[in-house]
Formats: C-alpha cells, sequence, structure tokens
C-alpha cells in the first residue's frame, strides 16, 4: 500500500469545498449527510467502550472508517428501496436507517432486539426500513439482493436493491454467478463493493493476480465505477447515475469504493501492533476520513447541535437495551419454521 | 382423499407434477419456476411441459449454471413474497446450493426474529440406472434432515407427487422435493381438482402384523413389491410411506411398531447417519417402554455407485433383498431363505396405482 502513498496525498488533500461545489451538494444535504456519518461512527465508538464490559453478547465487525461507503449509497435510496448488508454491516443498517435502539438491544441479546436476540450483530434485520439480513458467510447476501430485485422488477416497480460486500466477497463463486443474472435479467441492483484491501488479514496481493476488479465486472455488461479515495460526494454522484439506471430499467451497476477499516477484523480495537499492517498505512485514510471532512463544511453551530442530538440518540438506545428483558427459554424453539 | 373406481383418471408420476405445478401457478400469480432447462424441449421429464408457453417467460425461465447464485436468488424472491419453484435436474448438484439452503433458506425465519420467511420448493432428482454412476445417482435428502428449518419430502407415487408438491408451495418455508426419476413414468389415480398431501403425514400403505417396513421414495415400491413375495410365504408385512421426513410422522410408524415389534427401514440412500438411522432411532427412542423392537435398515451399499450393471445391481436393494430381510427378522430361528429369482423379477411388474 505504501506505493500509493503520494497519490492518495495529492488525492485526499483536494478541497472539500470545490468536491461540494462539483457535487452540487446543498446545505441540507450536506447536513443529512453529516449526520448520518456521524451517528455511524458514534454507535461503533460506543458499542467498542461497552464491549469490555461484556454486556455485548456478539462478536462485533466495526464500520468505523468505511462509513461513507454506506452513507454515500444509502442517501441516494428511498425509504422503500432495499439494501443488504454484510457481518460488518452496522454502517449500512443505520443509514439506511434502521432501529437504533433494536440494534444496540439485539447486541445485548435482549428480546427487544431486530432479531429477538437470536441474530446478534452479523445476522441485523430491519425490514420496516427494507433492510435485508445479514449474513456471516462472505458474499451470501449477493445473491439474496438479486432475488429481491428480480421480484420488485417482476411488481413492475420501480424500487431498486443495494448489496454491499468487501473485496474478498468478489473472490466467491457467487459474486460472478449474480453479476451475471443480474445483468441478463437486467435487474435493478447496486453492487457496491467495499474495497478494504483485506480479507481478514491477508491482503489483496496476496489474493489478486490483479486489481483490475472493474475491468473484470465490467465484462459482464454493466458500468462500473472506481473510487479511490472514499470521497462520499464521488461516490454519491455515482449511486446517483446507477440507482437512476436502475429505476429506468437499464440493469445494474457496480461500484467499487476503496476504503479503509481502522479498527481490527472482529472486536473494538486497533490492531497495528499485530504485524500485518503497519500504522503508517492508516494515517493517509485518517487526513481524509470523511465524516471529520463534511464535519468541516458544517456551520459550528449546526454541527454542535447535531452531534448532541446523536448523542441524546445513543444513549436512549443503550438505556433502551440496558433496561430491556431477555427473551424467555421458551423462544428457543420459536420461528424454527413459519405458520407454526 | 378418494378410493379407487373405475372412472378414476390415471396419471403419471411426471403429469401429476405438471397438473399440480400449474394449478398453483393459476391460483397464486407469486407462483414461479426456474431452473436449467426448465422451458426446453424436453421440459424435465415433461414435468414442466407448457407451463412456459401458459405462464411466460417471466414466471417460467431458464437460468445459467449458478446453482449457488440461483439459490440466492430464489430465497431474495421469496423474502419478498413470491413463491418460487426452483428445479434441478439431478440432486447431486444441490451440494453447490448447499450454502444458500443451509446457511440461508433454512436459518433466515430464526436469526431474523421472524421478520421474514422464505416459501421456496426446490426439486430435485434422484437418478438410478443406465450407468449413472456416482453423481447422477445420490440420494441426499438426509443432509437436509440434519438442518432444523428445511422441511423434506419425497413422495413415493403420482398421487402423493402432485398433493404434497401443492402442499410445499403453500407451505412458507423452505421446501426440499425429492423425486426418484424411476417413479416418473409410474402410475396412479389422481384427481384433477387441487388437492393436498399435508406434509408430516404418513401413510399405512398395507396392513400385517409381522413387521413394519418403512420405505422411502421409490423404496417404497420396492417395498410394496417385496410384500407380494412375502405373501407367499405367509408374512404380514405393514408397509408405510412416511411422504414427507421432515416433518416426519412418528406417531404412525411407533403405533405400527408396537404391534409388530419390528422395523425395517428401507431408503434411496446410504444408510450411515441418513434418514434410515435417523427413523430408527426415533421410533426405538418412543418405544422403547414397551417390548424390545428388532430393526435393521436397507439402502445403498457403503460405497460409491457404480456404472457397470454387474455391479451397480449390487449397490441398491431390491424386492428380493428386502423380502430376505424381513424374512430373517420375523422368522430368525428358520433356515435361511431366497426369494426365487424368477418370482423376485415378476414382482417388478406390478404397478401399484393406489389407494391412497
Amino acid at each position: 500500500m505504501t506505493g500509493d502513498h503520494a497519490q492518495r496525498e495529492r488525492i485526499f488533500s483536494r478541497n472539500g469545498a470545490a468536491a461540494v461545489r462539483d457535487a452540487g451538494v446543498a446545505a441540507p444535504d450536506l447536513e443529512r449527510i453529516y449526520r448520518s456519518l456521524r451517528l455511524i461512527r458514534r454507535v461503533e465508538e460506543e458499542i467498542a467502550r461497552i464491549y469490555p464490559s461484556d454486556k455485548i453478547k456478539s462478536p462485533v465487525h466495526l464500520s468505523i472508517g468505511q462509513e461513507a461507503v454506506s452513507v454515500g449509497v444509502c442517501d441516494v435510496l428511498r425509504p422503500d428501496d432495499v439494501v443488504a448488508p454484510t457481518y460488518r454491516g452496522h454502517a449500512a443498517y443505520l443509514a439506511k436507517g434502521g432501529s437504533l435502539r433494536g440494534l444496540f438491544a439485539e447486541l445485548y441479546g435482549k428480546a427487544t432486539g431486530v432479531a429477538g436476540g437470536k441474530g446478534g450483530s452479523m445476522h441485523l434485520i430491519d425490514m420496516s426500513q427494507n433492510i435485508l439480513g445479514a449474513s456471516a458467510v462472505v458474499g451470501t447476501t449477493i445473491p439474496i439482493a438479486v432475488g429481491y430485485a428480480l421480484a420488485l422488477k417482476r411488481a413492475q416497480t420501480d424500487r431498486v436493491s443495494a448489496t454491499f460486500f468487501g473485496d474478498g466477497a468478489t473472490e466467491e463463486g457467487v459474486f460472478a454467478e449474480s453479476l451475471n443474472f443480474a445483468a441478463l435479467q437486467k435487474l435493478p441492483v447496486l453492487f457496491v463493493c467495499e474495497n478494504n484491501y483485506y480479507a481478514i488479514h491477508t491482503p489483496l496481493p496476496r489474493r489478486w493476480a490483479t486489481d483490475r476488479l472493474c475491468e473484470r465486472v465490467a465484462t459482464y455488461g454493466m458500468p462500473v465505477h472506481q473510487i479511490d479515495d472514499s470521497d462520499v460526494f464521488k461516490l454519491r454522484e455515482f449511486a446517483v447515475a446507477a440507482v437512476g439506471r436502475a429505476r429506468r430499467g437499464e440493469g445494474p451497476s457496480f461500484i467499487e469504493c476503496r476504503t479503509y477499516r481502522w479498527r481490527e477484523h472482529v472486536g473494538p480495537n486497533e490492531d497495528y501492533d499485530q504485524g500485518y499492517r503497519a500504522r503508517e498505512d492508516f494515517h493517509p485514510w485518517l487526513r481524509c476520513d470523511q465524516m471529520q471532512h463534511v464535519a468541516r463544511m458544517i456551520p459550528d453551530e449546526r454541527r454542535t447541535a447535531i452531534d448532541a442530538e446523536i448523542e441524546c440518540t445513543i444513549a436512549d438506545a443503550v438505556e433502551f437495551a440496558e433496561s430491556s428483558p431477555f427473551p424467555t427459554t421458551d423462544q428457543l424453539y420459536t420461528d424454527v419454521f413459519a405458520g407454526e | 382423499m378418494s378410493s379407487p373406481a373405475s372412472n378414476q383418471r390415471v396419471l403419471s408420476y411426471v403429469e401429476a407434477l405438471r397438473e399440480g405445478l400449474a394449478q398453483e401457478m393459476r391460483r397464486d400469480s407469486k407462483v414461479f419456476l426456474f431452473g436449467l432447462d426448465v422451458d426446453d424441449h424436453k421440459a424435465i421429464q415433461g414435468s414442466t411441459r407448457g407451463l412456459a408457453e401458459e405462464f411466460g417467460p417471466d414466471r417460467v425461465f431458464g437460468t445459467p449454471l449458478s446453482e449457488d447464485a440461483m439459490t440466492g436468488v430464489a430465497v431474495g424472491a421469496a423474502m419478498a413474497g413470491m413463491r418460487p419453484v426452483h428445479v434441478h435436474i439431478r440432486m447431486d448438484f444441490l451440494m453447490l446450493a448447499m450454502n444458500q439452503l443451509v446457511n440461508i433458506a433454512a436459518k433466515a425465519r430464526y436469526m431474523y426474529g421472524g421478520q421474514v420467511q422464505v416459501p421456496l420448493v426446490v426439486r430435485s432428482m434422484i437418478g438410478k440406472s443406465w450407468g449413472q454412476g456416482a453423481q447422477h445417482s445420490q440420494g441426499l435428502h438426509a443432509m437436509f434432515m440434519h438442518v432444523p428449518g428445511l422441511k423434506v419430502v419425497a413422495p413415493s407415487n403420482a398421487y402423493d407427487a402432485k398433493g404434497a408438491l401443492i402442499a410445499a408451495i403453500r407451505d412458507d418455508n423452505p421446501v426440499i422435493f425429492v423425486e426418484h426419476r424411476l417413479l416418473y413414468f409410474t402410475d396412479a389415480f389422481v384427481p384433477e381438482q387441487p388437492y393436498v398431501v399435508p406434509l408430516g403425514k404418513a401413510r399405512i400403505c398395507t396392513q400385517g402384523d409381522d413387521v413394519t417396513v418403512v420405505g422411502i421414495s421409490n423404496m417404497l415400491v420396492e417395498c410394496l413389491r417385496a410384500q407380494e413375495i412375502l405373501t407367499d410365504i405367509g408374512i404380514h408385512a405393514e408397509i408405510i410411506d412416511p411422504v414427507s421426513l421432515v416433518p416426519l410422522d412418528v406417531d404412525t410408524i411407533v403405533g405400527s411398531v408396537k404391534r409388530t415389534g419390528r422395523l425395517l427401514v428401507v431408503d434411496t440412500a446410504w444408510t450411515s447417519c441418513g434418514a434410515s438411522a435417523e427413523i430408527v432411532a426415533r421410533i426405538v427412542e418412543r418405544a422403547q417402554n414397551g417390548r424390545p423392537v428388532a430393526v435393521r435398515r436397507l439402502g445403498y451399499a457403503p460405497t460409491t455407485c457404480p456404472t457397470t450393471p454387474v455391479l451397480e445391481r449390487e449397490f441398491y436393494p431390491d424386492p428380493g433383498r428386502i423380502a430376505q430381510a424381513v424374512h430373517a427378522m420375523v422368522r430368525p430361528e428358520a433356515a435361511a431363505w431366497r426369494p426365487d429369482p424368477e418370482r423376485a423379477k415378476l414382482a417388478h411388474q406390478v404397478k401399484f396405482r393406489g389407494p391412497f
């Protein structure tokens, strides 16, 4: 990664205000985007803070550093559009409007959690917000989102389905199969790859002979976009085009967004002392942190108000989780089958 | 359910499947049918014939050879409220769809806290004979029985094929629908009107007091042929078709075994960790407070299915071997008995058409 540093420095130092002007983002949009980025960051930090207390009964794969991918895409989706997050899915779940109380209660294993305490962090779902359930098995939800899109198309709606996945998932056979079928049937799908460079701890050069992912995908017959700096406005711009195309019945699109996982693969901590990556690799990503980047575009007064509001919301959700009951033991056998 | 009468209509297993599918697709616009070659000129042995013409390419369509993703597509569409019927030409290919079936379809209802359901039917065929060999012949239903959240059905005749398929399509859960290819052109009395064969209800096909014999899928037919041979020597077997393996009608089998004291399960699969092992265990657990139960299982030889007929013949249970096993259970003191091979061959000719 170090070889890319010079180029990244140039990209990351671009003027934030110019980016906004380029993307034509209005003030209310800016606040909404900031609120979403900030909420996700603070929720993840709060989870990391609580985690050592062992109150959270679920392994957590935090989205810190990768928030912009979910926010940039979900910001252009309608409430009736569908997303399929991954097991590192708190960001997509929150960006799409998933219940915060339901999230914390689920992590705590409480009956009031989105899955009644049976799913945990890796299986968040909120169908009331059209958030499909996440899977712990990499790549598994890609075709689920495609199948959902098939149903949307058959119902002659203009709703779309967006599926998030990491760079590792693109190595699974089901990824190629899903691209092919979605393109063949011209399904309203956005394939969004969060390329954070690592499959757990194994970096791209040890997994890919070339990093021309977009080229590979393009041959299936769909537009592809690459964003190499996680810029939320650029991503949003591509998402607008891709969603529009899907709504018009013109088929799927693919977006590869380079990003960086700040914390360890699973758990609340940093892991730069583990030897598989260097803290120096993280520095450019820290400098281009989209949460801070967008924060600088919001007047101080407004930002302070939004931040305070977010803290209240989180405190409320944590309190809700703390005070909620655990499920009763008879819940062990409910919902094995539907209709029983 | 009806009893046979001369004016009743006889239909083959494939025709019954086709009719059940067509009726459900007419009844419910959410039902769609897909899988490799469902819309080609061979129409999955005829079981999908005419459906593409009647319902159009949006509801009946062939797919790329992508079992994994296509199963995920079916699951996603089912979560969105549709009712997919996904067809596989061989059960062996379901191994390519295991992640979606085991990790998502089976678990979605539970791990997503009841927020979704997956009304999905997965049709798959078990092949036999004509040198189909190692990867076109496997009965792998036990793999699916192992996982909570999946239903598993293996109809042995045209009547059940139609009624259980309709039940499976109307069920709000994923159902693995197991079809044995040798049953496809067997006939039964099949009512024209749509009807449901409930999943979880076994059928006592013949009554007898000497031994309870459970036959799964096409082995039910082989058991009925064996029973014919056994009747010649005065042994009366109670032959039970479980129809569905999950849920399993333990009560009916236990009721029979309590009377006979003997249980033989014959499966079109291996016995190790198989449906036969499960059925025997479940029945013995339930019946063990009464008199001792003698148990036995027959299934594929514990080896890979060969192609050459000389070896293949040794691989499968047949009516002669089933009859021999029953004889050994019922008359353990008697001298070893082998049915006359000519008689066993004749039994093969018998067609069972009901009553159901």
